[in-house]
């Protein structure tokens, strides 16, 4: 029965390896887990060893390899959704469902635990359901939920109230405001030419929209003038930093113009494929974009001949698996290949050698989406916007502390003050740019820039007000990298561990002096050695919060010249319940009086 | 491609496609590294060969020597650097070298040696590792693995095998063996197998010779790693 069911999915997989991690979703949510008699039949049918599937499985998030409950729920552990009182709803959740957290109920029928932010922050507290995105989660839906598990209601049953996402779009500017035709980029870059496309792209001064901010142009030409037989073309839709969701709306509302810009970029650097990375949390998306894509194709837009050309094109969705790492464009990469997200030795890059070491260019849904209209409308309508070095407008996702937590669309240069008005936030403490990878900025530096030149940004903006704990946050910062890191290079697998652990310490009380000055230099040994952006910003929430409160950081300290690094009464805890005793004498105090 | 790169003041020649660290061995210059082995693919994993190319950070190991390159080995910084990244690896397991049958030709350990590291600095983080001692001439000890990736590697590109993988991500990465079972005596190596010999720590080690050499007269007992290294390694940088 097993064997019928691999056939079918390896089939549609076209028994490429490379597809593994699709193949492995669906076994996944056929079995609630990968079993071991289906690793062996695909290690056969793929004809790639067992230790790859067994690794693919140990990495992402989503794929297990014991059985999760028939309703898997995760909770999205953001720090906005601890700000909307998720650990309290989750106990409710765990109490109700009768299930411990991290564990699957002795019944198998469900299974509760915490998962990383699902970028939802706008309408948190969020989780998933089976993969599908649950918003503003409250004790009544908890209730409701918990009763449709009890009557083992086939989900698709459920009522559709429980997953409504919304884009709340607060604030529209050049790109939001504006509609294209289906097609309408296609056919300005056909008539006015590829080359000519292609300097309206470096006049406009488009520059990556996923943080790093490197010229869209530029990366495009690289990749065109590399000599192979076949280029890639891939959208980065693994929008995984905390507080960032605007991907998610431009694919729920803007999606053609992304495809568009795909389909822009396959004339001018000559690819016949690309592919959409799409998040797993972002399951619920996934049906619409492939009818998007079918429209297209039926009107010409994809496949071979597009509007009567020579151009041939067209795109297939990947889904992710839970794994922050793979928004790295060379362990998206990776990924793409059905394997663990890992990122390359660089170089070479991607632009030449990429997906199964072609040239490949990997951009942001955003760039995509600004390449589209610009080559639609001219480099102008573009660079008219923004700043000098900061071209064009930044679609921002806002969330944490406001009246109107949102999507918003500014021309770069606008001041983090200006912002704050928009979407009412008052009695700020302060706000996270560019999500934990970014920086964190204190109340006095609301006349800052959101520019490349000041504080760059991949979308991502949380605010806090004067009642949020700063080492609270810095703390569930440093946790989510621990969780994340992928684990290949020494400073970044055993670095975010130790700075967790360092951090846990200091502000669980256990730190004596010296611990700040350990924790500051362990913070620029990750930064300075590691392999990928992850561990190089990995400690950011630690620095530049650091930076700017150190006496949060010193308070926390004991007197004494050394301190514990664990609870000595605590560890006695066992001890204490295997001898039945809880007197004074089986108690220790953490130092000698 | 071919020219000059400067490392630490001297002048030294590269052939077109040589990395750093061939470039820097074949003039005789010592890089400290773990992951790296010549006639290996390049893996660029436990970072303590990491030099500063034109002020930034790079693996010696991975990064193509280009014409020009002014490239700092040897600084205080550096060697600081290494020094913890070698005592992340020590704390990451568990590494008890009195009691270890590798030790003295332990590259871990030579390391260590050579970067002056005289505490393991960080708290351990104790983690429960298994031995595998199913196979009748190969040990497992996961407690010593360092995840450099050289068996792995050394299984599929010298063995024509693939016996070995990392599996897991972050800090709970894991070796696994390419069986049904899991164990290594179902898998299909063999004790001449480059991949049962690699290892540049004590995890995996030919059964019955631990002690044949007594400790007190192996390799790093007596060498520092950068002789031994540049010694047995010149010829394959080449």
């Amino acid at each position: 029965m097993m064997k019928t069911f691999l056939d079918k999915v390896l089939a549609k997989a076209d028994y490429q390896a490379v597809r593994l991690l699709s193949i492995l979703r669906e076994v996944q949510a056929q079995y609630r887990h990968i079993p071991g008699e289906a690793i062996d039949l695909l290690a056969e049918a793929l004809n790639i060893p067992r230790t790859q599937i067994i690794s693919v499985v140990e990495f992402y998030s989503f794929l297990h390899l014991t059985p999760q409950g028939r309703y898997d729920i995760l909770i999205s552990d953001s720090i906005t959704d601890h700000m909307l009182d998720k650990e309290n709803l989750l106990s409710y959740f765990s109490s109700a469902l009768q299930v411990k957290v991290g564990d699957v109920r002795s019944d198998g029928l469900v299974s509760l635990n915490n998962t990383s932010c699902t970028g939802m922050c706008d309408q948190g507290p969020a989780g998933l359901i089976n993969g599908m995105a649950l918003t503003r989660l409250d004790r009544p839906k908890i209730d409701e939920i918990a009763a449709l598990v009890a009557a083992e209601k086939p989900l698709s049953e459920w009522p559709a109230h429980l997953f409504i996402v919304s884009d709340n779009i607060h604030k529209t500017g050049l790109l939001l405001a504006s509609s294209l035709d289906g097609g309408a980029a296609i056919r300005a870059t056909f008539s006015r030419g590829i080359a000519e496309t292609q300097a309206e792209l470096d006049r406009s001064g488009l520059r990556g929209r996923g943080g790093a901010g490197f010229k869209t142009a530029m990366k495009w030409r690289f990749c065109a003038e590399e000599k192979s037989d076949t280029h890639y073309v891939v959208c980065n839709a693994d929008e995984g930093e905390p507080g960032t969701f605007k991907d998610r709306v431009l694919l729920n509302s803007y999606a053609d113009q992304v495809f568009e810009g795909m389909t822009v970029c396959a004339a001018i650097i000559g690819a016949s494929r690309g592919f959409l990375y799409l998040r797993g949390e972002y399951l619920h998306l996934h049906d619409k974009l492939q009818a998007i894509l079918q429209k297209r194709r039926e009107a010409g837009l994809l496949g071979s001949g597009i509007l009567g050309s020579n151009l041939n094109f067209d795109i297939e969705i990947c889904l992710g698996a839970g794994a922050y790492i793979c928004g790295e464009e060379s362990a998206l990469i990776e990924s793409l290949e059905g394997k663990p997200g890992i990122p390359r030795n660089r170089p070479p890059y991607p632009v030449t050698s990429g997906y199964l070491n072609k040239p490949t260019v990997v951009n942001n849904v955003e760039t995509f989406m600004a390449a589209a209209n610009i080559a639609a409308r001219g480099g102008d309508w573009f660079s008219d916007f923004g700043t000098e070095k900061s071209a064009g407008s930044k679609i921002l996702s806002i969330c944490g502390d406001c009246e109107k937590p949102g999507i918003y669309e500014y021309p770069f240069g606008v001041s983090i003050r200006q912002i704050l008005t928009d979407c009412g936030a008052d009695d700020v403490m302060g706000v996270q740019i560019g999500g934990p990878s970014g920086t964190f900025i204190g109340n006095q530096e609301l006349d800052r820039q959101l520019a490349f030149e000041d504080l760059a940004t991949g979308g991502s903006f949380i605010i806090f007000n004067n009642s949020r704990n700063v080492l609270a946050i810095a703390q569930n910062f440093t946790h989510f990298f621990a969780h994340e890191s992928c684990g290949f290079c020494t400073p970044c697998r055993v670095g975010t561990s130790l700075l967790k652990n360092q951090l846990d310490k200091i502000v669980g009380g256990h730190g004596s002096a010296g611990d700040v000055v350990e924790l500051e230099s362990l913070c620029h040994l990750v930064k300075n050695n590691s392999h990928c952006g992850l561990g190089q910003t990995a400690a950011n929430p630690i620095l530049t919060t650091l930076q700017r409160y150190p006496d949060l950081y010193q308070k926390q300290l004991k007197d004494i010249s050394y301190e514990p690094g664990f609870d000595l009464d605590g560890a006695l805890e066992i001890a204490r319940r295997m001898a039945h005793r809880d007197d004074a004498a089986a108690h220790l105090s953490q130092v000698e009086d | 491609m071919t020219g000059t790169i400067n490392i630490d003041g001297q002048n030294i020649p590269f052939e077109e496609g040589q990395t750093i660290i061939e470039a820097a061995t074949a003039a005789g210059i010592y890089i400290p590294h773990l992951c790296h082995k010549p006639g290996y693919t390049p893996h660029g994993s436990c970072k303590l060969c990491t030099v500063k190319v034109n002020g930034r950070n790079c693996s010696a190991c991975t990064f193509p020597a280009a014409d020009g390159q002014t490239v700092i080995n040897n600084s205080d910084e550096l060697q600081q650097d290494r020094r913890r990244i070698t005592q992340m690896l020590f704390v990451e397991g568990n590494h008890m070298c009195p009691s270890c049958e590798k030790s003295g030709n332990c590259q871990l350990q030579g390391v260590a040696y050579h970067l002056n590291m005289l505490d393991n600095h960080f708290p351990h983080f104790f983690a429960h590792r298994e031995v595998d001692a199913s196979h009748p001439d190969i040990l497992i000890d996961h407690n010593r693995c360092i995840f450099c990736n050289l068996c792995v590697r050394a299984s599929k590109e010298k063995d024509g095998k693939n016996v070995f993988a990392i599996a897991g991500r972050g800090i709970n990465k894991r070796l696994i063996v390419n069986s049904p079972s899991g164990q290594l005596k179902d898998s299909d190596i063999a004790p001449g197998d480059c991949a049962a010999h690699v290892c540049p720590t004590g995890a995996i080690l030919i059964k019955r010779t631990g002690y044949q050499v007594p400790i007190g007269q192996r390799i790093y007992d007596h060498h520092q790693i950068s002789e031994v290294a540049l010694a047995e390694e010149t010829g394959h940088g080449e």
